[in-house]
This record gives structure tokens, sequence and C-alpha cells, in this order.
């Protein structure tokens, strides 16, 4: 459209030239890019970058709900490290994101490999396995909730039934460490979709001479499995270990509708718990001190994802 | 995987080998679903009985619990609710992340790649860490207890994941194609629109499913922002409002979660592949 401005320009037309400046302002490369990125950026700084200032404000202030508080420096800090329950949230934090991540790396690559496999309906299977996934987290963990009841629970009745379990089996939800491992469960069982089909794109990506090279050279399927599947899939599980650490660290929805921390606060994580404290309790200041403490641990996974997506 | 001259022995064994042990996994991924059905479908009689055997319908398949939601719920309300937020928060996201992705991934200028890291950095940070904060932001905005407090912050985690997306599919197009147009007269937004966004449409379908699924399914913000039932999602609205009190009525409870699902679930049958596909994009083109 520069020549239309152009045009008009010789024609005396005074405004039509300042469009055309404009304009020609505008088609320069860097002043096109800084204006697309604008918008989005005006997002991330209005309603992420400053909240996030806010909670870092909140925490170090006697900041109730409807009644923005003093400075207090770190008193909320100090005063949570001594609470027996945020403690508890710590310890349940690391063991359950510990435990899941584990269960989920190993059964989703095992899974990717069997995926992996030339079978008939493999779209299907894949679709299937990514169900989980899909389905609003907060709605399937009320149906294994259901699952997991005191009195009619499923597990329960099928465990007994195929003389898994001894009568009348334990009450999952209510019980400390079977509320733990109910919520382990049911994170590995909505997680593991993730893992298995981005492990599987990495698998379907390794070239097959190597497997047959390995396979003259007389390995054995664990030996192949072993040399050439682990070492050429370590960038992808790299990453997905990576993402799927922050997210399972800072699951909320699951604990939420299944046992809301419960029972005496045994499975609560800090995001739970600062859910708890910020807003039915009404104290932001600690609410967010409590979530806060998250983050020396994200800042360390987001360091390493960043130093290898930069390798890459 | 392997070939190679086999017997045919060996193929056999081995592809039972590969479907006896994704038996385990299938049921593991399927049987939840498959119970909440049945579950919709089941008498109170039947669900409350210790004789029963919980795995099938034994005493006949009922709607009762169907069209108590429909009939003393506000269900039909909050499923309107997800769609409008649903629809215009990802619009909303898909325009913003369209411009972002295609400047951080096209174009060249000082800074582009701080940029491109910020927004990955932004990607990262979970709605657990800012639902404390924005649920006073939501306040001062005055959008509070409303679902326009969910249309202002879903773009906050959609955008960056929707650039991030955006941008892996706007680097596979050829540069040559766009410096033609450029060189032909066309402006650089025409470019962006004629010719760079209509061969990164894959990227932009797969971004507005992701962002559809995203927003149909969040929980934390939909939960602490919004709190009249009339302004819920239909996931807060099934998981909060049907619960009275202490008590769950797990048959409609679980008509709720079957029928609040299906907008997704339909989504997902059509699109899987591109949900595959942006599953590993996120994670795996980095």
């Amino acid at each position: 459209m520069a020549v239309g401005g152009r045009v008009l320009q010789a024609a005396g037309v005074a405004s039509a030239g300042r469009l055309a400046r404009v304009h020609a302002w505008w088609e320069q490369e860097h002043v096109f890019g800084y204006g697309l990125i604008l918008p989005a950026f005006v997002l991330i700084g209005c309603l992420v970058a400053y909240p996030f200032g806010m909670a870092l404000y909140f925490s170090l202030s006697d900041y109730w709900v409807g009644s923005p508080g003093q400075f207090v420096g770190l008193g909320n800090y100090r005063e949570i490290l001594g609470n027996e329950v945020f403690r508890q949230t710590v310890a349940n934090s690391f063991l359950f994101t510990a435990i899941a991540l584990t269960g989920k790396t190993v059964l989703g690559v095992w899974l990717a490999l069997l995926l992996a496999r030339n079978l008939r309906g493999k779209r299907l299977l894949r679709g299937a396995v990514l169900l989980p996934w899909v389905i609003p987290t907060a709605l399937s963990t009320l149906g294994w909730g259901w699952m997991f009841d005191s009195l009619y629970s499923v597990v329960n009745w099928t465990g007994i039934h195929l003389g898994l379990i001894a009568p009348p089996g334990p009450n999952w939800l209510g019980m400390p460490n079977y509320a733990m491992a109910a919520v382990i469960i049911v994170n590995i069982w909505r997680g593991l979709p993730f893992f298995a089909i981005t492990v599987l794109a990495g698998l379907v990506s390794i070239p097959r001479e190597y497997y047959e090279a390995a396979e003259v050279d007389g390995a054995s399927s664990f030996g192949r499995f072993r040399y050439v599947t682990l070492p050429l899939l370590k960038p992808v599980l790299a990453v997905v270990i990576l993402f799927s650490t922050i997210f399972t660290f800072n699951d909320f929805n699951i604990v939420y509708v299944l046992t809301r921390g419960g029972p005496v606060n045994t499975t609560h994580l800090f995001a739970t718990y600062a859910y708890q404290i910020g807003l039915q309790g009404g104290n932001l200041g600690q609410g967010a001190a409590i979530s806060l403490f998250m983050l020396p641990t994200l800042g360390l996974v987001v360091f390493f994802q960043l130093r290898y997506i930069r390798k890459e | 995987m392997i070939t190679g001259v086999r017997s045919r022995g060996a193929r056999l064994r081995s592809t039972a080998f590969g479907y006896g042990n994704l038996i385990p996994f299938i049921l593991f991924a399927l049987f939840p679903f498959y119970f909440m059905l049945i579950t919709s479908f089941k008498s109170n009689a039947e669900l409350y009985s210790l004789k029963s055997v919980p795995l099938w319908i034994q005493k006949g398949v009922i709607v009762d619990h169907y069209r108590y939601l429909f009939m003393r719920t506000e269900f039909f309300t909050w499923i309107k609710n997800s769609l409008i937020i649903s629809v215009v928060a990802t619009s909303i996201s898909l325009v913003i992340s369209i411009l972002a992705g295609y400047s951080l991934a096209r174009l060249r200028f000082r800074g582009v790649g701080s940029f491109g890291t910020a927004v990955f950095i932004t990607y990262l940070v979970p709605p657990t860490l800012l639902f404390l904060p924005l649920s006073q932001v939501v306040v001062w905005l005055g959008v509070a207890d409303s679902i326009w407090a969910l249309i202002v912050t879903y773009p906050t985690f959609l955008v960056p994941f929707s650039t991030w997306l955006l941008m892996g599919y706007f680097r596979t197009i050829p540069r040559e194609i766009e410096e033609c147009a450029l060189v032909d007269g066309a402006t650089r937004m025409q470019t962006l629109l004629r010719i760079a966004l209509p061969m990164a449409l894959p990227g932009i379908v797969c971004a507005t499913l992701f962002g559809f699924t995203l927003t149909w399914n969040e929980f934390i913000y939909a939960l602490t922002f919004v709190s009249q039932s009339s302004q819920k999602t239909a996931i807060v609205g099934v998981t909060a409002d049907l619960i009275r009190g202490d008590i769950y009525y797990w048959g409609s409870l679980m008509a709720g979660a079957v029928l609040a699902s299906v907008p997704v679930v339909a989504c997902y049958v059509f699109f899987l592949d591109y949900y595959v596909s942006g599953l590993t994009a996120g994670a795996v083109k980095g």
C-alpha cells in the first residue's frame, strides 16, 4: 500500500503523507515485531508478573481478605515453618511427587514400548490410552472418589472377590497411608498418557537401522533397550520428566476433590494447603507464603528445563 | 518395531505378548469411565446395596439421575457458562498468540530470544502459584464472582501455551515464500494473514482444541473466583453444587460428570491426531 500513499502524496494530500510515514515506520521488521508481541506482554505483565509481585507482597504482610494489612517482614514465613501441618505438607508434597513421577516414568516407558509395536488397531489403542488426560480431571477424580467409597468401594469389592484383599478392605480415603496411595494412583492414572504418548513420539523417531545393527551384533531385546532405546530416548525423557515434575508438584485438583487434604492433613500439598489457609481461612498473607515455598523447587526445575532446551 | 526374518510362531507370540501386556493398561485407563457411566444409570437401591455386584447394571437402566440434573439443578446454566467462557477466552488467546508466536518465530529484532524465554517461563508458572493474588485482582477489576473473572484470567495460561505451540508451527514454514510476498509489495500484516496463517493452519487447529480443552477442564480458578451458582462452570457446578452438606448423591454426581465431559470427548474423538501432535509438540519440539 506504499504506492497508494505516494500517489496521494503527489496529489497534495498532507495527512496522507503522514499516513505513509507511519506506514513505513510500521513496516520495519523490528517495529512490526515488537508491535505483535505487545498484546501478549501486556497480558503477561498485568495478569502474571504483577500478581506474582502481589503474592510476594502478600507473603510479607498481614493481609487478610478484605483488609490490607501491615508489612510484617518474614513473619509469615517464620510462623509457617513452626507449623506442624505445614511441615507435614512439605513432606507430603515431596513424597507424592517422587512416587507419582517414578510410577509415571516406569509405566509410561513400558506402555510406550508396547504401543510402538506394530499391532492392529494401533490408533484405537492410543486413543483409549490418552483418554484420561482429556477428560476434566476434577470430574474423573470424582469418579475415583466413588470407586474408593468407604462402604461401596468397587476397588475393594473386586479385590476381595479376586482374593487380593482381606475383607472388609481398607477405607481408602479415611486412612492416612491409603489416602496417600489413592491420591498417587489417581495422579499416575491421569499423567500416564502424557508420558506414554510423548515417549512414543521419541521412540518412533529412533532410526530402525540402529536396532538392526544391534540385532546383527547379537544384542538381546533387553540389550537393545538398554544400549539403543534408552540413550536415544534420554532427551525426550528429560523434558517430559521436568514438565511433569512441575505439574505433579503443583497438583490441586486431585487432592482437593478426593480428600481435601485429609485425613488429618496427611495428603495436603502446597496448593491445597495454601487454598485452605489463604481462601477458606482468609489469611492471604500466610496462604501466599505457603505457595511461594514451592518457588525454589520450581525455579530449579525451570532452570534445568531452560538449559536443556537451549542445548537442543 | 523390529522386522527381520522370523518364524510365524515367533510373530504370533510377539503379537500375543503385545496385546496381553496392553490389556491391564487399557483396563486401568478406561475402567473409571465405564464405572462412572454405569453408576449414572443405576437405581439408588442398587447403588447402595452391599449385596449387588457393582461391575454391571443388574436391576435395570434408569434415567432418574439425569432427570434430577435437568429439572432440579442449574446444570444447563453451568454448561452455557462453560461454553461462553471457553469460546471467548480461547478466541482472545488465539489472536494474541498468533501475533506473538509469529513475531517470535519469524521476525528478527533485538531481544527476540529473551522474549521467547519469557513466554516459556510464563508457560511453566503453575496456576496454583497465582490464584491467591488473582482472586484479589478480579475484585479490583470489578469482575469478581462472574464468568468474566474467568474470561479475563484464562488467557494467562492459554497465551503462553498457544504462543509456544504456534512458534513451532510458524518455524516450519519456508521463509522464502514470505519474502516473495514482501518483495511483491504485500505489507507485513498481509504476509502474516494471507501466507503464514493458512500454512500454519494445523497448528492453529491444535491451539484451538487445546485452548478449548484446557478452559473447559480448568478447575482452581473457576472454584476460587466464582461462588454464585448461576455463574459457575460445568466442572465446578458438578463437583461443588451437587454435593449437599456432606452427602454425596453418587448417581446424579456421575450423571453430571458424564454429561460435562461430553463436549471435550466429542472434540477428542474427532480430532484425535491433533491432540497427539499437540501433546508431543509442547514437550518435544521445544
